[in-house]
């Protein structure tokens, strides 16, 4: 059934467009003018100061600190989560029983907030009364300071990993079920059995689902910002800041917003330039069974 | 590598060995959280692996006691935000979806491109001018501050995933309506709604998931103590609470239950939305 009828298209889009327009699209535009600005506290005065930002930014050692610890952050995803996720699926395809415990399991990390299980991980890292020091006592060794200025990045990246390695074992999980299984029998009846079915059959036909899981592990990687923020705040001395907590200190701790603006756009550009150059390299010709 | 003897397949001994491993880093964790969460500080410190003492509620009944960092005031804060979100997705989405899967018009297409840009935008891009608006159309202070942005924010992946549901829908029961002179708002909300409940179940329980779990947001849009949701005042316990740890123990523990539930109940709703909407910004 199609309808014309003009007065219901206006009306029940208008809503919608309305929302969208004056918290999106309109904010999005502001966002990039703030980020040629120099604007103190909110207040209202903006003064127009062209690229110095960008200048600044270039110069800025913590913005060096934070794309290095979000390198870390995408090569630890792309290796560990999703690296992780595809292990994990790869043995739970081969067990007989269990597999749906093992998927419930696995999965429920990633209903929990970030700032939960930030908050579960810096009581695991806390001196005094902490699972890991509560460990180390059991143990019978000295306790320790978890979160130092070296350990600090890769302390907060337990979490968040360890948060979503269940996301791309179902992602994989769900490829793998849509694998024929007469492509399997033939390779028994070639003899490659065991984990050769893995790498020489699994995997390649896997492909696109790996394609598309490294966008989502990088793109995921830039809008990271709950864990860190509650368990190091970007400490001890800036070294586990990532873009977006810098992004926020510099807002909202009374500091240049208009440069905040422009980690802002700095953000989004490295979004779009790595997405863009992952789709580069991984689309070639579609896996068709 | 090539071998001609055939390779036996992993011991399954050793694959449920690894398996049981990771579920036990998920469970172990969640489930240290919640012993210790009946526990007093001192029972925490020297007996953190124990099975509590006694199962006592003080540490619940405590999370009152801190003032304004009121976790149960900030539970209720969360659902009334979040049950907003999901209300305003659910009704304005509707209605978009409804015209973009049944009414044909010029520019249609465009519409459709503007629903995707949003639905990747992320939030973090629009949260400096967003505070300044919010304060511009007088909403600073009140809880649509924090839940209008959400619905602008959730709506995009609500629409493209209800849009595509209804269009699958066949038309003849539309084309009756149409026959026995209904009108379109009628046929809207006596035909076409009842039909969506599923999807409408599916994208209700996804934006309660993202808003319920939401930080940023609430923590810039809403400075007001006794109105922010859970997330924002369990990002201020470790301070507020001091040594306080059976306290947080219990606050998280709070804070997780309705996911758990959500989790218990629509598992496979969960797992396939959230694993779909991942694209979303």
């Amino acid at each position: 059934m199609i309808f014309r009828d003009k007065r219901y298209i206006v009306l029940f889009l208008a809503p919608t467009i309305l929302l969208l327009f004056t918290f999106l699209l309109y904010p999005l535009i502001q966002s990039v003018y703030y980020s040629f600005t120099e604007w103190y506290n909110f207040s209202n005065t903006k003064t127009f100061i062209g690229l110095d930002n960008y200048k600044d930014l270039v110069n800025d050692p913590i913005v060096g600190i934070a794309l290095k610890n979000t390198l870390i952050l995408i090569l630890g995803a792309v290796f560990l989560q999703a690296g992780g996720g595809l292990l994990l699926a790869l043995l739970t395809d081969s067990i007989k029983r269990g597999f749906k415990f093992f998927r419930t399991v696995f999965f429920f990390p990633i209903v929990i907030s970030g700032t939960a299980i930030g908050l579960m991980f810096s009581l695991i890292y806390n001196y005094d009364y902490g699972l890991l020091n509560a460990i180390v006592r059991a143990l019978g060794w000295s306790e320790q300071v978890w979160l130092t200025e070296n350990s600090a990045i890769y302390l907060v990246l337990v979490p968040i990993l360890w948060q979503y390695v269940g996301f791309y074992f179902v992602i994989f999980l769900t490829g793998m079920s849509k694998i024929p299984e007469d492509i399997y029998e033939s390779a028994v009846l070639d003899g490659i059995t065991g984990w050769r079915k893995s790498v020489y059959i699994t995997i390649p036909l896997l492909r696109d689902v790996i394609a598309s899981c490294l966008t989502l592990a990088t793109a995921g990687a830039l809008k990271v910002f709950d864990v860190v923020y509650i368990v190091t705040k970007g400490g001890p001395l800036n070294s586990s800041e990532l873009l977006s907590t810098y992004m926020y200190a510099k807002a909202f701790n009374g500091q240049n917003a208009g440069y905040a603006s422009t980690i802002v756009i700095a953000m989004m550009v490295l979004g779009i330039v790595i997405t863009v150059l992952l789709n580069r390299l991984v689309k070639k010709e579609a896996v068709s069974y | 590598m090539v071998n001609k003897m055939v390779r036996p397949a992993l011991p399954q001994i050793f694959v449920y060995a690894l398996l049981i491993f990771w579920a036990s880093t998920t469970i172990v964790p969640l489930l240290w959280v919640l012993l210790n969460s009946f526990k007093s500080s001192e029972e925490i410190l020297t007996q953190s692996f124990a099975w509590p003492e006694s199962f006592a509620f003080s540490n619940y009944l405590k999370l009152n006691e801190y003032g304004n960092i009121n976790i149960v005031k900030g539970f209720m804060n969360s659902m009334l935000i979040s049950g907003s979100v999901v209300f305003g997705v659910a009704l304005f989405g509707g209605l978009a979806s409804f015209i973009l899967a049944r009414f044909s018009f010029r520019g249609k297409k465009y519409f459709t491109f503007l629903f995707v840009i949003c639905m990747l935008l992320p939030q973090f891009a629009v949260i400096i001018p967003n505070f300044i608006i919010i304060e511009k159309i007088g909403l600073n202070g009140t809880y649509l501050s924090v839940i209008l942005p959400q619905v602008a924010g959730n709506l995009s992946f609500a629409i493209i995933m209800m849009t595509a549901f209804m269009a699958s829908l066949p038309g003849e029961l539309e084309e009756a309506a149409v026959m026995d002179g209904a009108s379109i708002w009628k046929i809207f909300y006596r035909i076409t709604l009842p039909l969506c409940m599923p999807i409408f179940a599916t994208v209700s329980i996804m934006v309660f998931l993202w808003s319920y779990n939401e930080l940023l947001l609430p923590l810039v849009y809403l400075p007001i103590r006794d109105m922010q949701p859970i997330s924002v005042l369990l990002s201020l316990v470790s301070n507020a609470y001091g040594t306080d740890y059976g306290a947080m123990m219990a606050a998280i523990t709070i804070s997780i239950i309705p996911l758990l539930v959500l989790y218990m109940f629509s598992q496979e709703t969960v797992i396939k939305g959230l694993t779909a909407g991942a694209v979303k910004g």
